[in-house]
Order: structure tokens, then C-alpha cells, then sequence
């Protein structure tokens, strides 16, 4: 697999090296290698249990809350091995960004739900803040919206607004990955159009992985494409290409939809 | 088929009567506590039940403001140590513990604690603390208390932070908060009626609670705000007033029953009026 899943490593955010997962026993994810390029989105499709939200969550450790979960192998982020023992997870999990499935507002003020994560990491004034919430909610394309109620509960907000709080919260740290794992799924078609959109203008700032179960999403938000299967790296390229010719026999069938 | 579903009938019949006698049955025991106590110790409220102390043996009238006041305090102080200790080792269990051997051990003490017949935890206090600080004392009483009322708040909020979803912990731990953090400012903000709750209940729950204060507090006929000092309080006042030969002690009693089931009442139906409108919204 894939010289192509690991060449230009000087324009990769992420590199992943001989990664192995295991849910205790079982081995969620067999020796994967591949970069995620800078400033790009690069998506992982596959069927459900191959693995892609694994590989998603061993970016920021979330595995980490689980006893009985570890990886092994490497995945170099600015250099250093984020799966080092050493390597101090909260750090790493203000770097690089997670937005959820379902939509998961904190209960509290949507002012504090941007300021939550701001505050762990900075000590600004209340003007800065202020600022800081404004800015990260125009990235979230949701300002609008709520610059009128932002002392309203989060929860207040609809399904698809919710999720744009939850971006803006993710991009408000100023990290320089966003993971999404399958961030429209919960959703209705017309805030995924917004949340895709929205996808589309983070590019230029921010590296973004994104977890999907809908081909046509990887296939029109994405640069590259990953293609999972049993926990393995099948292929990966650019989104065109794989869609178009893809290399391998497996990757055919499944985003023909002969099976998946 | 008719047959079956005929017997199928009358069996629900049958079951439905059965269960309908059972409520009544206790029902109907609960109807006549609640009656006597109204019957009772309405006649016994007036302004002097508020305004004047307990009276000495023999007198005429007499109030409860002293032990309205002394059980306040005491209420007061083991609510104040049992909340933060209670809330604390409920995040413990639920945040930090799930499955280490000490939040187990914890966990199994805290159901021991629980069912533990509350004038042990009288007696415990009594050898610990009173018998060595060398007098009965309103802190003694609410040292007691504290011990029942923390396992019933550990266990709320336990069980109201196990209900946080997965994906809410994740969240916040995603944007790089340590756990403490997101124990404190996120999970336990998402369920703080749920403990709020619990920490009234753990309230009335001990309101009424004699045995322990008879080793603790005592009882105090004058009226004294000092915690160091045995205190006048309304379920040991019931107690002794309620066995004794006088008339206006006996109404008192019913009076002062009636306070702590009012209070109880107000408590619990208050904590669910509060919460069914939250839920709602």
C-alpha cells in the first residue's frame, strides 16, 4: 500500500507509522502508514467497524480514556511522537481539535461553551475574549445566528447550530488539526450543506480529517481519500483519482457499492 | 381461543385487583399518619410555638424555638460538610474510580453506610467524638448527620454523572481540559439538578433522624445558637416530650412532628415540582 499514502512528508501535519490499535485483544487497526496532508482535508471511508474512527481517535488520544485501549507505533506531529508516554495529552488535544458525531454543546451560555477551551490555554482580557468568541463564531459561520443571544444555554440551539457551536468551539483554540468524526450524520441535508461549506473554508487555515460514512461528502469535500477495511489501510490517494480509478479491487467494490 | 382469552381476562382482573388492595393497603396507612398528625398537631400550632422555649416540667405553654432553631443549625453544619465531601467522592467514583480497586472498596462502603441502622453512627460518634471532646455538643450532632447524609449524596451523584453521556466527557476532554475541569465545569454542571436533588433529599432524609442525636446533641431546654454546647433539637424534643406526663408536652410533641413532616413534605415535593419544569424546557 501506498508509496502514495506517505510521500511528501514535509507538507504532511500528521505522519502515522506502523500504528497498530488494540481493544485489548482484539486489534482494531494492522500497521497503518500514511500522512494527512497540510491545510487539506483528507477523508477516511470505509464500512462500519473498519476501523476509521480508531485511526480518528488515536490523533488526540481519545483512546486514552479507556483502560484496555492502547496503540503502538508512531504518529510524528510536529516532530514529536504524540503516542509518547511523555507527551502530554491535554497539549496535544488543544493542537488538534475534535468535533462529534452528535452534536455535543457543554451545558452552559454559548459565549461559555467558546470560552471554555479558550480559558484552559489563555488568559485574555474580557474585550479579548469577547473578540476571541465573535471571531471563532464567524469561522463557524454561525455569528449571525446568535450574536444576539450569546448568553442563551447552548442547548437552546437547533441540531445543525449546535454542531456549528461545536466547530467554533474546536476552532476557537486555535489548533492546527481538526478531526470530524462523521460531523453531519446526526444532521438534516440542509445544515450538512453548511456544515460542508464550512468544511470547505477551514481548509485554508487548519489540516482536517474527517471521518464519513457518505461516499458522495468524502467525494465532494475531500483532497485525499482514505479507504478502510478489517482495520487495515486499503488505499489512499488523491480524492479524484480513487474515486474515479481506483487501484485496488476492494476499493472499487465498495464505493461501486457492491459491498459495505 | 374464546376460553383463553376469556382466562386471560379474568387472570388480568384478578392481578389488577390484587395490586389495587396492596396500594390501598399502604395507602391507607400512610392516609392515617398523615391524618392523626394533622389532627394532632394542628391544634398545637400557635405563635408561641415560634416565639417561646421549651417549657420546664409542670409550667403552662411553652414553644419549640429552641430546638426550631437548634435543629436548624445543626441541619445547617451537616449539610455543610456532607455536600462538599458527598459531591466529591461521588465525582471520584464516577469520574476518576470506574474501575479501580479503592473506588470498589468505596463504593461497597458506601452501600454499608447506607443501610446502616443510624443509631450505630449515634454510638460511633458518641465514643469518638463526644466522649473525648468531653461533653454532648450541637457539632457532635451534626458530625452524626454529615455520616448519614454523605453516602445518600455520594450515591446521587454517582449515579447522575453515570448518566452523562460518553460523548459529552469526550467532548470536553477534547478541547484539552483536564479532568478535573471537566468533571467540575462540564459533567457535573450537566446533571447539578440531578445532585441538587440528592442533596435535599439527603436533607429531609436526616431531619427526622432521633438516635443519632441523642448521643450527640442531646437536648438543651433554653435556647442557645452555640454549637459547642448540647442543642436543643425537634425530633429529640419529640421524643421526650411525647413519653412524658404533661399535657401542653404531649401537644407540643404533635406540633413539632407536624414541623418535620411539613418540612420533609415541602422538601420532597418541592425538589419534583423544580424538576419536572427543568425536564420540560
Amino acid at each position: 500500500m501506498s508509496d502514495q499514502a506517505t510521500t511528501n512528508s514535509k507538507e504532511a501535519a500528521l505522519l502515522v507509522r506502523n500504528l497498530n490499535f488494540f481493544y485489548g485483544d482484539y486489534k482494531g487497526l494492522k500497521n497503518i502508514n500514511m500522512d494527512v496532508a497540510r491545510n487539506k482535508v483528507t477523508a477516511f471511508i470505509g464500512p462500519s467497524g473498519c476501523g476509521k474512527s480508531t485511526l480518528l481517535r488515536t490523533f488526540n488520544r481519545m483512546y486514552d480514556l479507556y483502560p484496555g485501549q492502547r496503540a503502538e507505533g508512531e504518529i510524528l506531529f510536529n516532530g514529536k511522537n504524540l503516542l509518547d508516554r511523555k507527551q502530554d495529552v491535554n497539549l496535544v488535544r488543544a493542537k488538534i481539535g475534535m468535533v462529534f458525531q452528535k452534536p455535543t454543546p457543554f451545558p452552559m451560555t454559548i459565549y461559555e461553551n467558546i470560552a471554555f477551551g479558550v480559558r484552559l490555554y489563555e488568559r485574555l482580557s474580557k474585550s479579548a475574549m469577547d473578540d476571541r468568541v465573535e471571531w471563532a463564531l464567524k469561522k463557524a459561520a454561525l455569528w449571525g445566528e446568535v450574536k444576539d443571544k450569546l448568553q442563551q444555554n447552548g442547548l437552546s440551539l437547533s441540531g445543525g447550530q449546535q454542531q456549528r457551536l461545536c466547530i467554533a468551539r474546536a476552532v476557537a483554540v486555535k489548533p492546527d488539526v481538526v478531526l470530524l468524526d462523521e460531523p453531519t450524520s446526526a444532521l438534516d441535508p440542509i445544515s450538512t450543506a453548511k456544515i460542508e461549506e464550512l468544511i470547505y473554508e477551514l481548509k485554508n487555515e487548519y489540516t482536517i480529517a474527517i471521518v464519513t460514512h457518505n461516499m458522495q461528502q468524502a467525494a465532494r469535500i475531500s483532497d485525499f481519500t482514505a479507504f478502510m477495511y478489517l482495520g487495515e489501510l486499503i488505499e489512499m490517494g488523491d480524492t479524484d483519482q480513487l474515486f474515479l480509478k481506483p487501484k485496488v479491487k476492494q476499493t472499487e467494490d465498495y464505493i461501486t457499492g457492491r459491498f459495505g | 381461543m374464546i376460553q383463553l382469552y376469556t382466562r386471560r381476562v379474568w387472570a388480568n382482573r384478578i392481578g389488577m385487583a390484587l395490586s389495587m388492595v396492596a396500594m390501598s393497603l399502604g395507602l391507607i396507612g400512610l392516609m392515617w399518619i398523615l391524618w392523626t398528625l394533622f389532627s394532632k398537631g394542628f391544634a398545637a400550632l400557635s405563635i408561641d410555638l415560634f416565639t417561646q422555649d421549651t417549657p420546664a416540667p409542670g409550667s403552662e405553654g411553652g414553644g419549640l424555638r429552641n430546638a426550631i432553631v437548634g435543629s436548624g443549625l445543626i441541619l445547617l453544619f451537616s449539610m455543610l460538610i456532607a455536600t462538599p465531601i458527598g459531591i466529591l467522592a461521588g465525582i471520584y467514583l464516577a469520574e476518576y474510580g470506574r474501575v479501580s480497586k479503592f473506588a470498589s472498596f468505596t463504593r461497597f462502603m458506601t452501600d454499608i453506610m447506607l443501610s446502616a441502622p443510624s443509631i450505630v453512627i449515634g454510638l460511633f460518634v458518641y465514643a469518638l467524638f463526644v466522649a473525648t471532646t468531653g461533653g454532648f455538643s450541637g457539632w457532635a450532632g451534626s458530625l452524626a448527620l454529615a455520616l448519614i447524609a454523605i453516602p445518600v449524596v455520594v450515591r446521587t451523584t454517582e449515579n447522575m454523572l453515570k448518566l452523562v453521556p460518553t460523548s459529552l466527557r469526550e467532548a470536553a476532554f477534547a478541547v484539552g481540559a483536564p479532568r478535573w475541569q471537566v468533571s467540575l465545569r462540564v459533567t457535573l454542571r450537566a446533571v447539578k439538578s440531578g445532585v441538587v436533588t440528592g442533596v435535599l433529599l439527603a436533607m429531609a432524609r436526616i431531619t427526622g433522624e432521633t438516635a443519632p442525636l441523642l448521643f450527640t446533641a442531646l437536648n438543651n431546654q433554653f435556647f442557645s445558637t452555640s454549637m459547642g454546647e448540647p442543642m436543643g433539637n425537634l425530633p429529640v424534643v419529640i421524643y421526650q416530650f411525647a413519653l412524658s406526663p404533661y399535657d401542653n408536652w404531649i401537644n407540643l410533641a404533635w406540633g413539632g412532628a407536624l414541623l418535620i413532616a411539613f418540612l420533609v413534605l415541602a422538601v420532597n415535593i418541592g425538589v419534583r415540582v423544580a424538576f419536572r419544569q427543568k425536564d420540560k424546557r
